[in-house]
């Protein structure tokens, strides 16, 4: 008998929230004593990172911040350039009277390190709705597109990589601006392209950037490289993998971004800063 | 004084097991790492059957699923069913040698893989070769020696 209840119950939960989003806010209550343990099995290699960080000796940091004070001076050299393009894209497309999307907000998230389910790439990042994160929401590294946030809870989000075997992202050529989705494998180093046509003009090596078709995800950013595959002269398609940008499996901090949705006035001056076209 | 003293221990132990399966383990491990809740509640439902019922399992299987990030009683589902059938042969269960027993955690475990899998194809792309299978034989050799443990603890 209460065994029949409980199927019952956990059947009309599973069509329930198959079918709406009705038991959000039961997820969200109970996650904060999930939330816990995540935290507390996350503790002992956060705490080993900032005993590490605390042991660091002082001629290492100086070293450590020269570097960085160098690769920074190169980088804000290069974005001074864009700055530049940037202008003259928005100009030229004012001259096409287009309308240009920008404006970016990101917000540093950290990975908590727990294995969820090992056959699935998701990964669990220390922001929630506490933040204003909410699902859909693009995530990038300082390499490239991770992935998108797939469940936002009050004191974590969980984010599905683009690995994911669920999970498309719309891409473009960088080279040539061919338009094709990738598609998650599986596996943590590899994208598959399926829907290429056997004349398609793709190479390896060819960069993959995010073609911002679909709405989720901004245009421009890198996702991956075109692997080698076998040219072939005939009418087969040849299998066509990419490597993903991003260090899915080695970054602690990930970016999650807010894309504003308002158009760009073509003279007003620009007051954000493009994180935008690192290529 | 006893009464609430289990209940404490029986609350820890869940506790733990939640913390076991998240553990951040190696890629190479981490597709066996058993599900530790489904165990610890096998042994305390075939130790103190009069404690343990199927709500706790259900209510245990809930928060598992918000754990883990699957869909809302999945893990209730399997754990309120493979509970009850515990219960109802918890007698023949505790006479039965470790071997035996093995047996029939194996049986569980393969059930509520069973049950994850058809959930998986029905909700989402199914993609997983044989490492998810992997648990039920983790599980089920950890099977003697997470029963010794537990009946360490409840002992004390």
């Amino acid at each position: 008998m209460r065994l029949l209840i409980a199927v019952i119950a956990s059947v009309a939960l599973l069509i329930t929230e198959y079918r709406s989003e009705r038991l959000q806010p039961l997820r969200a209550t109970l996650s904060v004593l999930t939330d816990s343990l995540k935290y507390a099995v996350d503790l002992p290699v956060s705490l080993f990172e900032k005993i590490a960080d605390e042991l660091t000796s002082y001629e290492t940091l100086k070293k450590e911040n020269t570097s960085l004070r160098q690769e920074q001076l190169v980088n804000k050299a290069q974005l001074l350039k864009f700055d530049a393009l940037e202008k003259e894209n928005i100009r030229l497309r004012a001259l096409l009277e287009n309308s240009f999307k920008l404006g970016e907000q990101v917000l540093i998230a950290e990975l908590l390190s727990i294995n969820m389910l090992p056959d699935e790439h998701i990964m669990v990042v220390n922001k929630g709705t506490r933040f204003g994160v909410h699902p859909q929401q693009p995530v990038l590294d300082a390499n490239g597109v991770v992935g998108q946030v797939f469940r936002a809870l009050p004191f974590s989000s969980e984010i599905m990589l683009i690995t994911d075997p669920n999970h498309a992202i719309p891409v473009q050529v960088n080279r040539n601006g061919l338009l094709t989705i990738a598609v998650g494998s599986g596996m943590s180093n590899q994208l598959n392209l399926p829907y290429l046509p056997s004349n398609a003009d793709i190479r390896p090596g060819d960069l993959l950037i995010t073609s911002g078709l679909g709405g989720i995800f901004p245009a421009g950013y890198p996702v991956g490289i075109v692997d080698d595959f076998p040219q072939t002269t005939n009418k087969s398609i040849p299998r066509v993998t990419a490597t993903p940008k991003s260090l899915l499996d080695r970054k602690r901090e990930v970016l999650i971004v807010w894309s504003s949705n308002t158009l760009m006035p073509f003279t007003t001056p620009l007051t954000k800063t493009p994180a935008d076209n690192e290529q | 004084m006893s009464n609430s003293y289990s209940v404490l221990r029986i609350f820890s132990t869940l506790l733990i097991a939640m913390c076991l399966r998240i553990l951040p383990l190696s890629s190479a491990a981490a597709p066996f790492n058993p599900d530790w809740v489904l165990l610890v509640l096998i042994y305390w439902s075939l130790a103190i059957p009069e404690r343990v019922g199927i709500a706790h399992a259900w209510v245990m299987g809930i928060f598992v699923d918000v754990l883990l990030g699957r869909h809302f009683g999945q893990n209730a589902l399997i754990y309120a069913i493979i509970i009850y059938t515990c219960l109802a042969w918890h007698r023949q269960l505790r006479q039965f040698p470790v071997v035996q027993q093995s047996a029939f955690i194996f049986l569980c475990l393969l059930f509520s893989q069973l049950l994850l899998f058809w959930f998986k194809n029905v909700y989402a792309v199914g993609q997983n070769g044989g490492r998810f299978w992997l648990p039920i034989l983790s599980g089920t050799l950890l099977w003697p020696f997470i029963y010794q443990l537990m009946r360490s603890i409840r002992r004390r």
